[in-house]
């Protein structure tokens, strides 16, 4: 897999397990999940509700509180391992040289805080810059994200800003220690159609001016398929299938990716029945060592209850299925 | 069903709802000493269409553009501070005396862990309002309940469970057992299936339409989905802050938009594709319910503008057959 990449990628993450030790059983939320991500790239991770694609960004940022732990894999930025940092050294690269950016951008600012206060402080935490200095970079940010007169707005407080702007703010706020790479949970999930729409077109803009790398985490294929240069699809903590973003929507091969492109509302015919998916994700206490979709797919063999070897049917492409279905059984 | 189908079931005569803002405390002064008028949201704006049996009407638009209060009033649960609804040729003002009429007109909410009482067992949530309002008798309650969860696809045994034992796509599915429980003839759903996985929400759709066909309901279905608008109705119904700007058929809406905000949503909505996207811009937020802009509501985000636009409010009139706009430039638009 990495002869694909000849240079270190910008993120590397390996063979990463994130487990959670609670009462009930142990929680395995991730499970040998592998991707990279390279400069000036947008990856994008969908999944649905439990499929691990949270923690394994939370993971990433070094995020994760007991009873979870990283129980083993690694996760390296430029070739330096993160995993098994301590906190105090954790410090020093999140907000500086990875950030994060969260769903909903009220819990993230500081109510009581105007924002060039929060903006500035991002950058003196981890920057010895004089204040003009600060000033300046807290405009810059709040200009690459289009906010109108930021001299001016600087002084104003979170409440003062409609849901969209917040957002931006949020990411200008990520922005301003010009991280190497970025990691958004479900950014624009909370936002209407339209300033959905701006921030894309924003970020992707930014992505390509600045060569910063993004993980893009969302449920929304649609959204993605927008935006994302590569897809990593998770289930229940595994990734199934990664690839090119045309590679994964316009031929996936893992029958957990085909079902779930088959299941959104405009791929069908108005007023039919959707195809579904039968069934529901299974439990992540109580998993077996084989695939995770078997229980719901239609193409299960009992080869299927074994450990899942990964499939490169090309050089950017792993899908984790022993029974991919033919092309043309895909088309029929 | 009996009835002429060309009799509405449910029409909206210029419903509008005004919410009068809370004064703070200073401006609560001010207005004593006669300084300040109290400040009010039209949220819904001199609303009327109608909804015929057996269809299925969409209303989509995003935040704050009244959709959801526009449901609570056709549903009887608040009352609109003008205009009037009837629910076959009678007023639902008479749902407040007679509640067992309000029962023909049932809702589905987007949060069923909020709209479901946590301390209820199913055979409660589902079973309270036909034993109170005496469609089945208190003794054969459980068997009722059982049938209604047989309906929606989940297993009966399930009676004697309580909300938070469920997933959220079972929760759901007992929010739309509950509604049907009382054999509505309207089921409104705001925004039922926005908070759900997308298996889960194919799941509920589906369940839906079934629900649909097998009880010949008629539906409202609110959402700022347009994929799942597109695919569930017949018609839609396009609001911006308050007010109707477009109402057509989905395939006509879908295909060939006449308002320039309905042609805004649909470049905005994101396709599952394999290109990138060639982004075109879109101008400007949605201002403020409190102040609204004069004349055309859109008219700051509208690259059609016109003076005209910014003086006078444009009538929702017919553009085009069986299809109506609010624009005084739709035909532009549609050319």
């Amino acid at each position: 897999m990495k002869a694909a990449y000849p240079a270190t990628p910008l993120l590397d993450v390996d063979e990463l397990n994130t487990w959670f030790f609670t009462k009930a059983g142990v929680v395995k939320s991730v499970r040998n999940v592998s991707f990279t991500v390279g400069r000036g790239e947008v990856v994008g991770v969908v999944g649905e509700s439990g499929s691990g694609k949270s923690v394994t960004g939370l993971s990433i940022m070094g995020l994760i509180d007991p009873p979870g732990r990283i129980v083993s894999g690694s996760v390296r930025l430029n070739g330096q391992e993160l995993t098994g940092l301590t906190e105090r050294q954790f410090r020093k690269y999140r907000g500086a040289r990875i950030a994060m950016i969260f769903q909903n951008p009220m819990m993230t600012l500081n109510p009581v805080q105007t924002i060039g206060d929060q903006i500035s402080e991002a950058v003196t935490e981890h920057e010895s810059l004089s204040p003009r200095e600060v000033h300046a970079r807290c405009i810059d940010a709040l200009k690459t994200v289009g906010i109108p007169s930021p001299e001016e707005r600087l002084t104003a407080y979170p409440h003062e800003f409609s849901g969209g702007m917040r957002q931006r703010i949020v990411i200008a706020t990520a922005l301003v220690t010009r991280p190497e790479l970025i990691i958004a949970d479900e950014p624009t999930t909370a936002l209407d159609v339209t300033i959905q729409a701006q921030i894309i077109h924003q970020t992707r803009k930014l992505i390509d001016e600045t060569g910063t790398g993004l993980v893009w985490i969302s449920h929304d294929l649609a959204t993605l398929s927008e935006l994302a240069d590569r897809i990593v699809v998770m289930y229940a903590g595994t990734v199934v299938e990664t690839g090119t973003t045309a590679e994964i929507i316009g031929n996936p091969k893992h029958p957990y990716t085909i079902r779930l492109l088959d299941s959104v509302p405009s791929r069908n015919e108005p007023g039919r029945p959707l195809r579904q998916i039968p069934g529901i994700m299974p439990s992540l206490i109580s998993l077996g060592e084989g695939c995770p979709f078997a229980s719901r797919c239609d193409r299960r063999i009992p080869r299927c209850d074994q450990p899942i070897p990964a499939v490169t049917p090309t050089s950017t492409r792993r899908v984790y299925c022993i029974n991919i279905p033919q092309e043309d059984e895909v088309t029929a | 069903m009996t009835v002429v189908a060309d009799a509405p079931i449910i029409v909206a005569h210029g419903v509008s709802k005004t919410f009068t803002l809370e004064a703070g405390f200073m401006a609560s002064i001010c207005q004593r000493l006669g300084n300040s008028e109290r400040r009010s949201v039209r949220a819904v704006d001199d609303v009327s269409f109608e909804v015929r049996p057996g269809e299925t009407v969409g209303i989509v638009g995003e935040s704050g553009c009244g959709k959801s209060t526009l449901a609570r009033i056709l549903a009887g649960i608040s009352l609109p501070t003008d205009g009037n609804v009837t629910f076959r040729d009678q007023s639902t003002k008479d749902w407040l005396s007679d509640a067992r009429k309000a029962l023909r007109v049932q809702m589905i909410f987007q949060d069923p862990q909020s709209s479901i009482n946590p301390r209820m067992k199913v055979s409660d949530v589902v079973g309270e309002a036909p034993v109170v309002h005496g469609l089945i008798p208190r003794a054969r309650r459980d068997a009722y309940v059982r049938e209604c969860l047989e309906k929606v696809g989940l297993d009966p045994d399930f009676i004697h469970r309580y909300p938070h034992q469920f997933s959220g796509g079972q929760r759901q599915r007992v929010g739309i057992a509950r509604a049907l429980a009382v054999n509505p003839e309207l089921l409104i759903c705001d925004e039922s299936v926005a908070a759900l996985d997308v298996s889960v929400q194919a799941q509920i759709i589906n369940l839906l339409m079934e629900i649909r066909a097998e009880f010949g309901l008629t539906m409202l279905f609110i959402s700022h989905d347009l994929g799942v608008i597109r695919h569930m109705c017949d018609r839609v119904i396009v609001m911006y802050l308050g007010r109707i700007v477009e109402v057509a058929t989905a395939k006509d809406l879908f295909e060939s938009p006449r308002h320039p905000y309905t042609r805004m949503l649909l470049d905005g909505m994101p396709r599952v594709t394999t290109h990138r996207r060639e982004f075109m811009t879109i101008k400007g937020e949605i201002p403020s319910p409190i102040n609204p802009p004069p004349g055309c509501h859109f008219n700051p985000r509208c690259k059609f503008r016109t003076d005209e636009c910014l003086s006078q409010r444009p009538p929702l009139e017919q553009a085009g057959e069986n299809r109506k706009a609010a624009c005084i430039h739709w035909r532009q638009i549609s050319g």
